[in-house]
């Protein structure tokens, strides 16, 4: 299959390079996730023609759009793109119709046809009754269906959002992001979705991409991405704790000196996943035997959702951290505070292991 | 509703408290502005007004003036907003010195404006030398040096307001155009240019006041020739040397037909969105 998509990303700058790849079939939506300053955005106006590669190529449906060592570089209009940008950018000065007619009327449709076809998207996507209004007067989720709507009457056959839903409020964000989603799936081009927040980018895409400086650190599917992270950004993002090492059995030695215990025996560069809640505090040393044991003090205590997120610094070894989750009730009755000396345990078969390769 | 309601009420009192340290120095800018035309028409000799205000030289250099500023106003807006387009591009080499250059007829005496384009544009000038021998014309002396006189005094009003106007507009509206497939042209006609709109008007007004005020490059690169270069300004200068009395009338009418136009163009171009 010739990918709807395919992008060999590469931009130079002086303090920042961005070079990775990135290919999208025709039907699939593709999410970009990345910190700040990743170079998502960078990514994304490269690919919609409003920044020039410095290496690398881009073809869009089998045709090269941009080429910088044959010199090849199609501006925006010519290359068969819809964005939907962060604030959305919907022209002050036409009403929503206009708006949404703005695409076809500039691709050489008559005026009566653009509205007509304008008239269809505000149907579909649920705002026929604002066609008159100004951009000023409707709210944001409104604006976020019109700017959908604008992207999507060009026809292209690349979509591309920049954090559509970064704008919202929380209550407005999941009714549009579930709105989003049905679109999406109905979008017969590639779809790549920039965002900065892994459920978004878990409900909406097919598939994700994480960036981090510039560079792809992992792809795969949201729920794969979710159980083995390869780098802390991404463990971050899903709540996880990790750490890499080399595997020597039932024995994972961490380069930072300490160890962790294995259920079954693994060798080679591994990475070692498991979930805050799976790691028990004690303050005096526990009898049993859970297979990971490790002394540490308490660094910070925060809430997380219903429970308490709990940084145990000092393990496993001197130079790492773990992250334990643990009910409000306990913090109370082991009477911990920042600066606790404790005992953090993990059962070995709460943990996760995986290939670093 | 009601929340904002009782929010923009609570507001207002604060709003309307002005410190007596900036009404006072506001309010005398104002007589100062204002005083003077009440002054124009109260000392004006209403009673010698309609043979004034009738008489074939006033009409003619009215009718002079109200054309060749509303012409030198079109060609401003023509080639002036395009500069500024050029002036405000990002990224520009030399931007600043562009940008002294185009505000230099701003604070240049008129007269001297006057000389220099006779230096150019006069019958031995740069161009104008050339220009009268391939085709026998020259402007001097002709209504055409008095719009060229115009413009070159009012460019410099449009293109700085116009360029202001584009550097606080916001350019990603340019870019989102040019993703729904609108090449430049089509970018700048349907996007850039209605969301300057006001400032090209603003810029507009600017520049055809200016043309019509206009003085010194006129008289010394177009001449004084009633019918043809004689514009209200001058004949308004003439009528002091002979009979103040009928300058203040003729001062008057320049006042009254150009905030006339002022106040009309106001409530027909600044429309906002």
């Amino acid at each position: 299959m010739v990918a709807e998509l395919f992008a060999d990303l590469g931009v130079a700058r002086d303090d920042f390079t961005l070079d990775f790849e990135l290919q999208i079939g025709a039907g699939e939506v593709v999410a970009l996730l990345g910190p700040n300053g990743a170079g998502k955005s960078t990514a994304l106006r490269a690919l919609a023609g409003l920044l020039r590669l410095t290496s690398g190529q881009i073809s869009i449906a089998g045709r090269v759009v941009a080429d910088p060592t044959s010199g090849v570089h199609l501006a925006p209009y010519e290359r068969s793109i819809g964005v939907v940008f962060q604030d959305y950018l919907l022209f002050p000065h036409l009403t929503v119709l206009d708006n949404v007619a703005f695409g076809p009327l500039a691709q050489g449709c008559e005026r009566s046809e653009a509205r007509r076809r304008a008239a269809v998207w505000l149907a579909r996507v649920g705002i026929t009754d604002l066609a008159n209004a100004k951009p000023r007067s409707v709210s944001g989720g409104q604006a976020q269906r019109v700017a959908l709507a604008r992207a999507l009457a060009t026809d292209p056959r690349v979509l591309l959002l920049d954090e559509p839903l970064a704008a919202l409020d929380a209550k407005t964000h999941l009714l549009v992001r579930a709105e989003l989603r049905r679109h999406l799936g109905d979008f017969p081009g590639a779809t790549l979705l920039v965002t900065h927040d892994p459920i978004d980018a878990t409900v909406l895409a097919d598939r994700l991409v994480v960036i981090e400086q510039g560079r792809a650190v992992q792809q795969g599917l949201p729920h794969e991405v979710a159980r083995r992270p390869r780098t802390d950004y991404v463990a971050r993002l899903v709540g996880l704790n990790l750490l890499a090492g080399r595997g020597q059995g039932h024995r994972v030695l961490l380069p930072t000196g300490g160890s962790v215990e294995l259920a079954e025996s693994a060798f080679g560069d591994l990475y070692v996943a498991f979930r805050p809640a799976a790691v028990s505090i004690f303050v005096h040393r526990p009898d049993g035997s859970p297979r990971n044991l490790w002394s540490g003090r308490i660094a910070t205590i925060e809430p997380h959702g219903e429970g308490v997120r709990v940084e145990i610094a000092g393990a496993p070894d001197r130079r790492s951290s773990v992250l334990a989750e643990i009910t409000p009730a306990a913090v109370a009755e082991l009477e911990l505070v920042p600066g606790s000396e404790v005992w953090a345990a993990v059962k070995a078969s709460d943990i996760e292991v995986y290939s670093g390769d | 509703m009601q929340r904002a309601a009782g929010r923009r009420g609570s507001d207002r009192p604060w709003q309307s408290r002005i410190p007596l340290l900036l009404a006072a120095p506001a309010a005398l800018a104002l007589l100062f502005l204002v005083l003077p035309l009440v002054g124009l028409v109260i000392r004006a000799p209403w009673s010698a007004a309609g043979p004034v205000l009738a008489s074939t030289s006033a009409l003619q250099a009215l009718k002079l003036s109200m054309i060749t500023a509303t012409i030198s106003t079109i060609i401003v807006v023509l080639i002036g907003v395009p500069l500024a387009w050029v002036l405000a591009r990002p990224g520009l080499r030399g931007a600043s010195l562009l940008r002294a250059l185009i505000t230099i007829p701003l604070v240049l005496p008129p007269v001297v404006g006057g000389v220099a384009l006779f230096t150019v544009l006069g019958r031995s000038g740069l161009l104008g030398r050339p220009i009268y021998q391939l085709t026998g014309f020259a402007f001097p002396f002709t209504p055409y040096a008095v719009i060229l006189a115009q413009v070159f005094v009012a460019l410099p009003f449009l293109v700085l307001s116009v360029e202001g106007a584009l550097r606080a507009a916001d350019r990603r509206y340019e870019e989102a155009a040019s993703t729904l497939g609108a090449r430049p042209v089509t970018v700048f006609r349907r996007i850039t240019l209605p969301l300057i709109g006001p400032g090209i008007a603003a810029g507009a007004v600017l520049a055809w006041a200016r043309a019509l005020g206009e003085f010194g490059a006129t008289i010394t690169f177009a001449g004084n020739f009633p019918g043809t270069t004689r514009t209200m300004p001058l004949e308004v200068y003439l009528a002091l040397e002979t009979d103040p009395g009928s300058a203040l009338l003729l001062s008057v009418l320049l006042l009254g037909v150009s905030v006339a136009v002022l106040v009309l163009l106001r409530d027909r171009w600044v429309s906002r969105w």
